[in-house]
């Protein structure tokens, strides 16, 4: 079917759609894109403003939080951890209280987000030489009291264990932050900014894309040309592939550099696993273009199949592991899920390649199922 | 004979399900000849146009587009064809010889021959200064100028015409089909839908589709014969009214 045929009437022969009729048509949709300022502006700002963001500003870190210490007995053992705890970055000490009475007023007045009580009956937390401590904390944000407290856990047992060479009464446990000791949230966002960013790129402008060329009709003309649909479709993706993939690098390269992320695993291996997430994406991208008629139903699918669902579920932000039954499953079948797991394990925890055979298994199906799939619809479309 | 007929259609037919969108249409096109197809919103005149260029595939029947059967060689058909829609044809964010280099390399145009065509195309349309401004700052009669020389840049043996003079004023309508006159006595043969009256009076041939068939056929002269009456409006009215589908 594919022979080469003369093209009748013209001086010029030779088939078209090969690799210079290619290249005019990525050049085609390149300037589609540079010309567009909003999606320029969207490519290269968006992947600075949220890790500036979510690097400094949205964090789910605790940083001074005020301490009121509740304390009859000023002792030795008891300036010592107060002072530990002012000294620490995570809490500031902002006063003494002499009676319980006052723990009420401390809290409802703000000056306090957390009590440090020291004996006076309370319930024992830790008994070392009759020291008895209870931590007392504002829930009303419950992610920031189980981390407020956590944190104060450490240093009260930390300070109790350089006191007390030897124990005797009581264990403490010795509580170790693995791959990020100092729990700071970028290494967790890191990833799911990655997953987002180039989900929007690939899937949402990808499918904008190609059904502004139906809105406008020049698909029509395209598909009336000798352009193989599959190279029409291919030269759209491309620009939007290189865009992801830069943006990607600059993620590594602003969270390395700037956030202090480590890149502990292979880039290598962490490139290719890219690479395979935005071809999902692009997959994605194709498989929307080829259900939804607008430019505007091609944005609401994307955004409300995709991205809405990728952010809550895939552990971006909240964590899967406490979520029922059915959410959970939904995580597994999102891609952002595996490929956010892929990134933490190679960049954050620095496991080998190998390590992730599986994410980067379950991503290639994916991508062969949905490739298949839009591509179906595609050629449908044709009829 | 293939050199006479450009366009040979024979029991063409198209189904929707249980639809027949178009119903056994045979007809044939000459060389050089400016066909106008006709009929009502609805009548079948897209879809058929559709086959014709190797968008789709007919349900029945058979035809062939520059000697190329429409079904095994839809990709020899599209390289031999011309086409633009009522929909606009071209890029509005690109320059305009950027529009000009991307179809022209898509049909197979040679690069050495391009900058050269480029210009005189321009020239001929008396647009040379425009070359770097983007076709969205074109006025609408130009861009359906400059759509028209696209579609024909790379001599196809056919242009197809999908209502290409929506929207512009009677003065840009007549010099659209200067144009396409002197397509035609370049020997390109023209196949146009349209829902001007007046410009089916332009045509060489013109036919008229209702509910999916072909109903009349003919020279615009022969077609008021035909019906008694004095203008091809009255002709198509007369169809029209018999159309069981409505609009």
């Amino acid at each position: 079917m594919r022979q080469r045929v003369k093209v009748q009437g013209g001086e010029s022969a030779g088939r078209t759609g090969g690799k210079g009729v290619f290249a005019a048509f990525v050049k085609k949709e390149f300037r589609h894109v540079v010309r567009d300022k909003r999606t320029m502006l969207i490519v290269l700002a968006m992947p600075v403003v949220q890790i500036i963001l979510f690097g400094f500003a949205l964090s789910s870190e605790i940083r001074n939080v005020n301490v009121a210490v509740l304390a009859p007995h000023y002792d030795e053992q008891v300036r010592r951890i107060v002072e530990r705890m002012d000294a620490s970055e995570y809490f500031t000490v902002t006063g003494m209280l002499t009676s319980d009475k006052d723990v009420d007023m401390a809290f409802r007045d703000g000056s306090a987000d957390m009590i440090l009580a020291f004996g006076g009956g309370f319930d024992e937390v830790y008994t070392v030489e009759g020291t008895e401590i209870q931590l007392i904390a504002d829930a009303t944000n419950t992610n920031t009291a189980t981390t407020m407290v956590m944190y104060a856990t450490n240093i009260i047992s930390n300070s109790l264990t350089d006191g007390q060479q030897e124990m005797k009464a009581g264990i403490v446990p010795d509580i170790r932050m693995l791959y990020n000791p100092q729990m700071k949230s970028s290494y967790g966002f890191v990833p799911g900014v990655m997953g987002l960013i180039i989900i929007l790129i690939c899937a949402m402008m990808t499918s904008v894309s190609i059904v502004r060329e139906k809105e406008q009709g020049t698909m029509e003309l395209l598909l009336v040309s000798p352009m193989r649909p599959i190279m029409i479709i291919i030269s759209k993706m491309v620009p939007y592939l290189v865009l992801s993939f830069i943006d990607f690098l600059m993620i590594v390269l602003l969270s390395v550099t700037v956030l202090d992320v480590p890149m502990a695993g292979s880039f290598g291996a962490l490139c290719v696993l890219a690479l395979l997430y935005i071809i999902v994406a692009l997959s994605l991208g194709l498989l929307i273009s080829t259900k939804v008629e607008s430019q505007m139903a091609a944005m609401l699918g994307s955004g409300m199949v995709l991205m809405v669902p990728s952010m809550f579920f895939s552990g971006m932000i909240f964590p899967v592991e406490s979520m029922p039954l059915f959410f959970q499953w939904l995580s597994k079948i999102l891609p952002p899920s595996w490929f956010i797991t892929g990134v933490k394990k190679l960049m954050i925890e620095g496991l080998p390649a190998m390590y992730v055979a599986k994410e980067t298994l379950i991503l290639t199906v994916m991508a062969v199922v949905l490739i298949a799939a839009s591509l179906k619809n595609f050629k449908y479309r044709l009829e | 004979m293939r050199e006479e007929h450009v366009i040979e259609a024979e029991g063409l037919t198209k189904m929707f399900g249980t639809f027949t969108a178009v119903d056994h249409i045979t007809f044939d096109v000459k060389k050089g000849e400016i066909f106008g197809f006709l009929g009502a919103n609805g009548a079948g005149k897209t879809t058929a146009m559709r086959m014709l260029c190797g968008l789709s595939k007919p349900t029945a029947g058979r035809a062939t587009v520059a000697g190329c059967d429409i079904v095994r060689e839809p990709e020899r058909v599209k390289r031999n064809i011309g086409y633009m829609s009522q929909k606009f044809s071209l890029y509005e964010d690109l320059q305009v010889w950027e529009n000009i280099r991307l179809f022209g390399g898509i049909y197979g145009v040679a690069e050495r021959e391009m900058a050269q065509k480029t210009d005189d195309m321009l020239r001929r349309l008396g647009i040379y200064g425009e070359k770097n401004t983007p076709v969205k700052r074109l006025p609408l009669g130009w861009k359906q100028k400059l759509a028209f020389s696209v579609a024909i840049f790379h001599e196809p043996k056919v242009v197809f015409l999908d209502e290409p003079t929506g929207g512009v004023d009677p003065r840009a309508r007549r010099q659209f089909w200067e144009m396409i006159y002197e397509a035609a006595d370049r020997g390109i043969t023209v196949f146009v839908t349209t829902h001007y009256m007046d410009e089916a009076e332009y045509c060489d041939r013109v036919s008229i589709m209702v509910d999916g068939r072909i109903d009349a056929l003919d020279s615009p002269g022969g077609l008021k014969r035909q019906f008694g009456v004095g203008s091809m409006d009255e002709v198509f009215y007369k169809l029209a009214r018999e159309a069981k589908r409505g609009e």
